[in-house]
């Protein structure tokens, strides 16, 4: 049980894909300039990781090693045109704002990285936790970059007012501000890393500290 | 003509691909350690859209569309660019050692570039002509070198850099390229 809440856990924290282990950004800063979008994204990306590692890890012995790769995309491809598909038919002013990147969670390296690197190798509920691990981890970091930009940028969340225009910096919903504010995401979970671990480190210490007093 | 130039400098400049479109940001973090690198990169890539898009252009005009498969657009794009890439790399294996030597590296890792499925892409989105196609394939490319190219100076400069402690590594590197974006923006009103 602790095993699987581990894989689980994996994805959203410790290895997560867009702060740790910086694959598949471009998605990422691209759409975020409205909560709507990143989370619209979020969830698109979920679904193209789930099905696709629940189908490889089913099949992973009847596909051939040599063509792997090929086969692989196949299968991304195929559920990426289905959600392209579907928020074409309900909704379409998402699809309309997401434009060049829906088709383009075929090449995320976050999906052929699991798939590759996990769902090939492991069982069907193991990848299920991996790819729901990886996908909420994908989201919630979208959804917290597209909430910095939206709010300071624009000044509205979810389309709603907060901010007075005149106090709005433009900067953040262009190009540029996505970097800065990603950039600033990965020096803070590197720090709050750092410090937890330093923090265990000490304990550790303290421990063995109190152990060899009581000797 | 002066419409190819526009859409030409549009392409590499007003709306480059990586640092205004965030496209095809990991061999942009993951390969500009070093000019020699990031220039490879960027040739190599280049080669591949231009190839790309003349290849996958005819092939949704002439073969998609009349049979009303434009749905299975990103497949077979993907595919057909995939196995481009493969080809590309064996022709170069045998008939020129050498440039397989300085380009080979790069190669596998073009075909999950998103910059060249993009362009692909948009190519058809923005209905344009073969022509057009082609200069706009050219433009985004050569936006991709020129900032790999850039990129990888300022990397050379960030190394002897006094930078922030918590900042050190990739987030100065985005927080860089959040300024070399900036001054791209500038480019914005330079065509109407």
């Amino acid at each position: 049980m602790n095993k699987n809440l581990g894989i689980f856990t994996n994805g959203i924290i410790k290895e997560n894909p867009l702060l740790v282990l910086s694959i598949g950004l471009c998605s990422s800063l691209a759409v975020t300039t409205s909560v709507f979008n990143g989370i619209g994204m979020g969830f698109s990306m979920l679904f193209v990781l789930l099905m696709s590692e629940i189908i490889i890890s089913l099949f992973h012995k009847l596909i051939p090693d040599a063509i792997r790769l090929p086969i692989f995309i196949i299968i991304i491809a195929a559920f990426t045109t289905i959600v392209q598909l579907v928020l074409a038919a309900y909704l379409p002013a998402l699809s309309e704002a997401l434009g060049v990147f829906l088709p383009l969670i075929v090449v995320n390296c976050i999906i052929m990285g699991r798939v590759e690197s996990y769902a090939s190798k492991n069982s069907v509920p193991h990848s299920i936790l991996d790819a729901l691990g990886m996908g909420i981890g994908y989201t919630w970091v979208l959804t917290a970059i597209s909430v910095i930009r939206e709010l300071v940028g624009n000044g509205t969340l979810f389309s709603t007012r907060i901010i007075p225009e005149a106090y709005t910096v433009g900067l953040f919903s262009k190009a540029p501000g996505g970097f800065i504010i990603f950039g600033l995401m990965i020096a803070i979970t590197a720090s709050i890393s750092k410090a937890v671990e330093n923090k265990k480190k000490a304990a550790a210490k303290a421990a063995d500290g109190a152990q060899g007093g009581a000797k | 003509m002066s419409d190819l130039l526009k859409i030409f400098l549009k392409s590499m400049l007003v709306d480059n691909v990586i640092l205004v479109q965030y496209l095809a940001l990991c061999p942009f973090i993951g390969m500009t350690s070093d000019t020699g690198k990031a220039t490879g990169m960027g040739i190599a890539t280049t080669f591949v859209i231009i190839l790309a898009t003349a290849v996958t252009y005819p092939l949704y005009y002439c073969i998609l569309v009349p049979l009303q498969l434009q749905f299975l657009q990103t497949l077979i794009f993907i595919l057909v660019i995939a196995a481009l890439v493969q080809l590309v790399e064996f022709y170069l294996k045998k008939s020129a050692p050498a440039l397989y030597s300085a380009m080979g590296v790069y190669l596998a890792l073009i075909t999950t570039n998103c910059a060249v499925l993009a362009v692909t892409l948009n190519c058809i989105g923005k209905n344009y002509n073969y022509v057009e196609s082609l200069v706009y394939a050219l433009g985004s490319a050569g936006g991709f070198l020129l900032s790999m190219v850039i990129m990888s100076g300022v990397r050379e400069r960030l190394e002897v850099a006094p930078v922030p402690a918590f900042l050190k590594g990739k987030p100065i590197l985005f927080i860089a390229a959040g300024f070399l974006s900036l001054s791209f923006l500038g480019f914005s009103g330079l065509i109407k």
